[in-house]
């Protein structure tokens, strides 16, 4: 089945389709990692995005219920080089080509995924459409024009909760290391006793909720669109700010809910979080001109001066020169770009960071952060 | 943390000749690593015994040591270098066994000299099996079953615990020597005697066998900061079992979920701090149980290896260079990314193509060993790809292998049972048969059962045959996810058949995608009928041609400046040909017996001297070991197969001025007719000439007309016919198949019984070819000769006489430069003679003439017109860079202005000695003849004859040892002329050991022996004694030759338990002179630079800067 990609600057790739029929339009950005892409399909924070992997091989080790990050994928569509034509390993439950025809994404294979990542990398990120009906390609370059831009949209609201609950699952024994330890260890420091937390789920991430419920916490999760009252009414120990899609600045909610929470409570944002986190002390946010998406960013923790090797996912980031001085700190910083990626409080105990230490997928080098948050909440302070 | 300033001058163990399991790899990481640590301004102290690598170049480290490695001489290095530091992990196995024997010794500690790189600790941690299984266990790591025997007795009571099979590896060997894989209490015996005698700690692990289970690797660095990045993860496709240097494997894995490799990356990360390795790369091997996803850990290495080395040529990351920037204390985010200049080397690159690796092996070379793959490593060489798919890495890899493949399969080259499926007729015939056929398929099972270097082809065959896809696993276990890509090969393979046999009448899509999946234009014309040129044509004219993409450590995510290139069917070419003056060298791919890291260092100063007279210059090769792969190396590298496909298509995207095809060994030479019928311009000795050295009319008429001898010599194209013309030459003979490398199934015959035996083996290996028969010289003497020319000017570079006398393939020989028994008169002769063939021939660049003289009679036997195996040995002795000077006068230069228009003759003695991998095939006879069997070779250089040799047996492993018992055994021809030497080693004190008859023959002459029994009279006999390592010294002239005979049992024994043995009475005489030079003084060491500036004082001649 013949399938196109178009971009609205005219770049055309004719290539096979796979997945579902028709035509899907979004953001064509692109991410580095070599695998996971189970994990990258299912974070909310591809909304209304055309996710690319530069590695070739796509689907070699199927799709399993437990690599899910949110109940469905979430990218608007997906573009790979090569489909493989069998699974291969022993926890698959189905292939790639079908867990996307279930969820109706459309995908493209077979095109020259290099050639549109330097394009990207080139251009900057591009609105694009991925068709699998026939058709004149100019036709879908001007489809990819008139799409929805992502500037300025309230993404969040596509794909929060519609109302809170409570989530019990945790990180898989067999995949800590050592293999069921760090459970141990922090049930130990514990002594058994949870805290709890609430997160404002702006597009969450299951593994972090897994990784907020292995620390100890009592994990409970509501709608992007809760006030800082109720959040507050439930009495948490803890706030936790998501990730999630598109641009910060369109949620003016949250970030003024977010703006009344700190002070409050000890708090902790990953990725929009994060971003939302900025904007509520007051920096300022811009768009990267093709993004961080990957499992091998280098960040440096500015304290410690070790790097961790991170899992990223973000289109904006918040400008380091726009935070409030005396006020807020920049505490990790990406090592290719030398953009922002984690800011602290000097006062409040607050903190976020710009990537992603719950990883899924990418490596596990910055699961320090949650020890950091549990150990803030535990005494409601920095000190 | 910046470097550290209270070092100021280290040493750098290289690793020695090249020998099966350690190879080129170690030039590639130490010539990095000398360049990265006198970039950050230390003095940079090398010792290496091996003449053939870049690294020993003598403009790569301040002060370097070809010496033996052994504690003696490095302690004699530190005595008069005393540097502060001393890197032990650029080095292979041999490094960190010396360094921690030397440790041991408290040599580092008596000069107050820090190990940096790995402690000696962690080298002791992860080399020592009960320490790294103590300490993974401590980590919660899981492991294999296993424990520890230190007998034979404990080996079988531990394998009656654990259960059959069982893996035997024992501690501290190179390569895993002596390991195996046993299957029943015989075997185990035997496997865990002769491990226990491997191993240094005489130890050996009995370990709960895994076979089947998926094998990965990762090559991990980690900082003085504990900073901790995976460079690279590989997947083998060879199940456990394989040694991963066997191991056909790629990358990045592919069958793993990121929850999956992520716990594998976690658990490499423990592993690396638990040993200790604080500063420097290192491998993790990991098994995972397919069934379950049980992973266990199988070894580290605390040091760059061969893996690291593919993983820095698969991702463009130099693991190796980085990490001695690391044992100095700089930490990985200090380090800038050489590729993409603006992001810090603190990072995992990541890639948007496959790679894969596949071994090269040369069991044909060695009679009666058996070619299945086990644990303990046999291949001698690899190749490598890239592809953007597996499918098109695969077929590049083995069309790069140059084992006459051209892809997977359906190349003419198809061999089922033995019988070759050489055309399409035949093909489809043999595709419709085996469908049917029950015994064919029974052949199957067991070849795809068994590894093996058929078996990938055979699991094609199995697909072919109809096997089912889960049959094949069950017998292979070759992971389902590289059968299916395989079996996408077969389908397009079905495709192209169906299409036809007019060329025309195949679609462009079909074409193209063939050419996706790696086809070869072969490949293709062997299926549709057709013809390379036709394929390609058509393919030209379709506009189907590959783009070049770029490796760039990042996926295209940022922007790269360091141009390493591979090809592929897709959209975006990234190549930028420039408008610069380019000139392209063509490198030899894998190496392999009789081609390997010498030409390599040719083709590197080639481009280190083209790139300094203004060229552009464009690397072509396949071999990731080495330093031409560096992208350091040359201005671009494209890592392609040199076949005449893949150049072509480099050359007209690039429009080189020329190309350089006699640097890189036999490989790029033979495809030199064919390239410049395509029009390439080859520079340098024109085709035509080399078509005059190799063409038999063409030779003898050369020599005819500078009046020049040669042995009488025939052609014959059957057994009939060979047997008349050996008749008319007369024995002895030498018998050999034409067009073959290496002395492939040559044979000296000396009556009608040997021709009988040998001559099925030669007309076998000629293919359509004739066999040679040359009337062989006995008793002469042989002379290589390496000359440089320029059209005008010819130099002769060395004059090497062998040792030992002619019959042995020169690339086995020792040689000493200069010759040590010719008369001036005659070494006259030899360099007017060699320059009169190279002016008839018109070399421009290298040559290589090897003569046998007899009776004060110059006979040439043979004439190449191209670098030899000598040419790196002959520079490094007498301090000019030949490789370097040819190219420039393959590009218009001229010796005169260069400087070099005379023949330089040292003031000292250097002798080439060459190192064979017998130790990895036990049972095969050690004996040398006209097939060239070794992987390497060392230099010995000194002020006399003796000490030189004495040094090259010390750097070569067989040292000679300076007192003991000594057994005699020669041949009845050689029974007189061996009563000087027996006398002489009775004068320095040794005991001679015989066995009956020789012992009669030596009491004769008066001279005592302590009589032993033949193996056949029972025991104890001769063998018992070298078991008991009670002799030292082997000298046993062979009466003849096989496995099966008795001195071929005790000559293979003796290497077994490493016992220097010596089969020529020439190599007895030098053993003697060694002994005699150095049993009471023993030997000084001097750097090459101080022996280069002797020679500059003699002759006041221009300094030559390598």
């Amino acid at each position: 089945m013949k399938a196109y990609l178009a971009l609205e600057d005219g770049l055309v790739f004719e290539g096979e389709g796979f997945g579902a029929v028709g035509e899907t339009a979004g953001e064509v950005v692109f991410n580095t990692s070599l695998i996971g892409y189970q994990e990258i399909l299912t974070d909310p924070s591809y909304k209304g995005q055309l996710v690319t992997m530069t590695y070739p091989h796509i689907g070699n080790y199927g799709i399993n219920q437990a690599d899910e990050e949110s109940a469905k994928p979430h990218v608007s569509g997906f573009i790979i080089k090569e489909l493989s034509p069998i699974v291969s390993n022993w926890r698959s439950e189905k292939t790639l080509d079908v867990y996307l025809k279930e969820h109706r994404i459309v995908g493209i294979q077979g095109i020259d995924t290099r050639k549109l990542v330097k394009h990207l990398r080139d251009a900057g990120a591009k609105k694009g459409i991925i068709s699998t009906q026939a058709g004149d390609p100019k036709k879908l370059v001007q489809k990819a024009k008139d799409s929805e831009d992502i500037v300025g949209v309230d993404m969040v609201k596509r794909v929060t909760c519609a109302k809170p609950y409570e989530f019990k699952e945790s990180i898989p024994a067999e995949f800590d290391w050592p293999i069921g330890n760090r459970l141990k260890i922090c049930n130990e420091k514990s002594q058994g006793k949870r805290l709890s937390v609430v997160c404002i789920d702006g597009g969450i991430k299951f593994n972090i909720l897994r990784k907020l419920n292995q620390h100890g916490f009592q994990v409970k999760v509501v709608p992007a669109s809760t006030s800082a009252q109720d959040i507050l009414a439930a009495k948490p120990d803890g706030i936790f700010l998501s990730n999630g899609p598109g641009d910060p600045e369109a949620v003016p909610y949250l970030i003024e809910t977010v703006r009344q929470l700190i002070g409050q409570k000890p708090i902790f944002g990953i990725c929009l979080g994060h971003q939302i986190l900025g904007l509520a002390l007051g920096a300022k946010s811009f768009k990267l001109k093709f993004g961080h998406r990957g499992g091998n960013h280098p960040v440096m923790d500015l304290k410690t001066k070790r790097i961790e090797i991170t899992s990223q996912n973000h289109g904006f980031a918040i400008d380091e020169k726009t935070l409030p001085e005396g006020e807020v700190e920049a505490t990790h910083i990406n090592l290719n770009d030398k953009t922002l990626e984690g800011l602290k409080h000097k006062k409040h105990p607050v903190f976020s960071v710009q990537y992603h230490p719950e990883n899924s997928p990418g490596p596990h080098d910055s699961d320090y952060l949650f020890y950091r948050f549990r150990a803030m909440v535990e005494k409601g302070t920095w000190s | 943390m910046p470097k550290r300033t209270d070092l100021k001058k280290i040493l750098i163990v290289g690793s020695g000749p090249i020998i099966i399991g350690q190879a080129c790899e170690f030039d590639y990481s130490g010539t990095q690593a000398c360049k990265s640590l006198r970039e950050e301004g230390y003095e940079v102290v090398l010792v290496n015994s091996n003449p053939a690598t870049i690294m020993t170049d003598p403009n790569m480290a301040d002060r370097i040591y070809i010496e033996p490695i052994t504690v003696e001489v490095l302690e004699k290095i530190i005595e008069r270098e005393r540097p502060d530091a001393c890197l032990p992990t650029m080095g292979g196995q041999t490094g960190l066994n010396v360094a921690v024997e030397a440790f041991e010794k408290g040599v580092f500690d008596k000069y107050n000299v820090e190990l940096i790189g790995a402690k000696y600790e962690a080298i002791k941690k992860a080399e020592n099996r009960k320490l790294f299984k103590e300490a993974m266990q401590k980590i919660g790591m899981d492991l294999p079953r296993s424990g520890f025997a230190y007998s034979v007795e404990e080996a079988l009571a531990l394998a009656d615990e654990i259960g059959y099979p069982v893996i035997v590896r024992p501690s501290y060997t190179l390569g895993g020597s002596g390991s195996g894989v046993c299957y029943h209490r015989e075997e185990l015996e035997k496997t865990s005697r002769l491990g226990l005698d491997y191993s240094l700690a005489h130890e050996v692990l009995i370990e709960e066998s895994i076979l089947g289970w998926k094998e990965f690797e990762l090559e991990v660095m980690r900082d003085a900061k504990n900073n901790f990045v995976v460079i690279c993860s590989i997947e083998n496709l060879d199940p456990m079992g394989v040694h991963t240097g066997d191991s056909i494997t790629v990358a990045p894995q592919q069958t793993l979920t990121d929850k999956e490799y992520q716990r594998m990356r976690d658990a490499a990360r423990a592993c690396i701090t638990e040993i200790g390795v604080e500063t420097g790369g290192s491998n993790v091997q990991f098994a995972v149980n397919p069934e379950n996803g049980r992973m266990v850990i199988i070894e580290m290495n605390p040091r760059v290896s061969r893996s690291s080395a593919l993983a820095s040529k698969a991702t463009g990351f130099p693991i190796a260079k980085f990490a001695a920037k690391l044992a100095v204390g700089m930490t990985l985010d200090e380090i800038p990314n050489d590729i993409t200049k603006y992001t810090p080397a603190s990072f995992e690159p990541s890639i948007d193509y496959c790679v894969v690796k596949i071994p090269r092996f040369a069991f044909e070379k060695f009679e009666g060993v058996n070619d299945h793959l086990t644990s303990q490593m046999k291949s001698v060489g690899e190749t490598m790809a890239i592809g953007r798919t597996f499918k098109e890495a695969l077929q590049k890899g083995l069309r790069g292998l140059e084992i006459k493949r051209t892809g997977f399969g359906a190349d003419g080259q198809d061999r089922f049972g033995g019988e070759q499926i050489a055309t399409r007729e035949a093909y489809l015939v043999w595709r419709e048969g085996i469908q049917k056929d029950a015994a064919g398929h029974e052949l199957i099972r067991s070849e795809i059962a068994t590894p093996s270097p058929r078996r990938l082809f055979y699991l094609k065959y199995a697909m072919m045959a109809g096997l089912s896809l889960d049959e094949i696993y069950q017998l292979s276990k070759v992971d389902p996810w590289f059968l299916v890509q395989m079996q996408q090969i077969v389908q397009m393979e079905n495709e192209l058949i169906q299409a036809g046999i007019d060329l025309h009448q195949v679609s462009s899509d079909l074409l193209r995608r063939a050419k996706q999946y790696g086809f070869s234009d072969q490949q293709i014309a062997f299926l549709i009928h057709s013809s390379e040129a036709k394929v390609r044509a058509r393919r030209l004219e379709l506009g189907i041609r590959p783009v070049y993409k770029l490796v760039d450590t990042c996926a295209g995510e940022f922007k790269a400046y360091t141009p390493y290139f591979y090809s592929t069917y897709d959209e975006e070419d990234e190549a930028m040909p420039s408008d610069r003056k380019k000139v392209m060298i063509l490198g030899g791919g894998p190496n392999r017996i009789g081609q390997g890291i010498e030409f390599d260092y040719c083709c590197v100063q080639a481009s280190f001297a083209l790139k300094e007279l203004g060229y552009e210059t464009i690397m072509v090769n396949s071999n990731p070991e080495t330093v031409s792969t560096d992208y350091d190396t040359s201005d671009k590298l494209y890592f392609e197969p040199l076949t005449k496909e893949d150049v072509l298509n480099i050359f007209e995207c690039e429009k080189a001025i020329g190309v350089i095809v006699q640097l890189g060994g036999q490989t790029p030479l033979n495809l030199s007719e064919a390239l410049e019928a395509s029009g390439v311009p080859i520079v340098g000795t024109t085709v035509d000439a080399i078509d005059a050295a190799e063409d038999r009319e063409r030779f003898k008429a050369l020599l005819d007309k500078i009046n020049l001898k040669q042995p009488r010599s025939e052609i014959a194209f059957s057994i009939e016919e060979s047997f008349e013309k050996v008749k008319a030459v007369g024995y002895p003979v030498l018998i050999r198949p034409s067009y073959v490398l290496g002395g492939r199934a040559m044979e000296i015959v000396y009556d009608d019984s040997q021709f009988h035996k040998y001559i099925g083996h030669a007309i076998e290996a000629s293919g359509e070819n004739p066999v040679l028969i040359d009337k062989f010289l006995e008793e002469a003497i042989e002379i290589d000769v390496d000359l440089i020319g320029d059209g005008e000017t010819f130099v002769v570079g060395g004059i090497l006489e062998h040792i030992e006398e002619a019959g042995i393939h020169s690339g086995d020989a020792a040689m000493a430069l200069p010759p040590f028994s010719l008369s001036q008169k005659m070494i006259q002769a030899l360099t007017d003679t060699t320059k009169r063939i190279a002016r008839e021939l018109n070399i421009v660049g290298l040559m290589n003439v090897q003569y046998a003289i007899k009776n004060n009679e110059i006979y040439c036997l043979e004439v190449n017109p191209r670098a030899s195996r000598t040419v790196p040995f002959v520079s490094k002795a007498i301090g000019i860079p030949m490789a370097k000077l040819a190219a420039e006068v393959m590009l218009g230069h001229k010796l005169k202005e260069l400087g070099f228009s005379k023949e330089i003759v040292p003031p000292y003695c250097v002798i080439k000695e060459s190192v064979f991998p017998f130790v990895k095939f036990p049972g095969v006879d050690i004996i040398l003849s006209p097939e060239m069997k070794s992987t390497g070779e060392v230099m010995g250089i000194a002020r006399d004859f003796g000490t030189a040799y004495y040094k090259s047996q010390q750097a070569s492993y067989s040292q000679i040892p300076l007192s003991g018992k000594v057994f005699m055994s020669v041949k009845d021809n050689d029974k007189s002329k061996s009563i000087g030497i027996a006398k002489r080693l009775v004068e320095l004190g040794y005991s001679l050991v015989a066995t009956a008859g020789t012992a009669k023959y030596l009491k004769e002459k008066g001279i005592e022996s302590e009589v032993v029994k033949k193996i056949v009279d029972g025991r104890p006999n001769v063998t018992d004694k070298i078991r008991n390592k009670e002799i030292k010294l082997i000298i046993n002239t062979p009466t003849g030759k096989g496995p099966k005979l008795d001195e071929a049992k005790i000559r293979s024994l003796a290497v077994s338990f490493g016992i220097s043995c010596v089969t020529t009475l020439n190599a007895a005489k030098a053993t003697i002179q060694g002994i005699e030079a150095c049993r009471e003084k023993g030997f000084s060491v001097q750097t090459i630079q101080e022996y280069h500036a002797e020679i500059q004082a003699q002759t006041g001649a221009k300094a030559h800067a390598g």
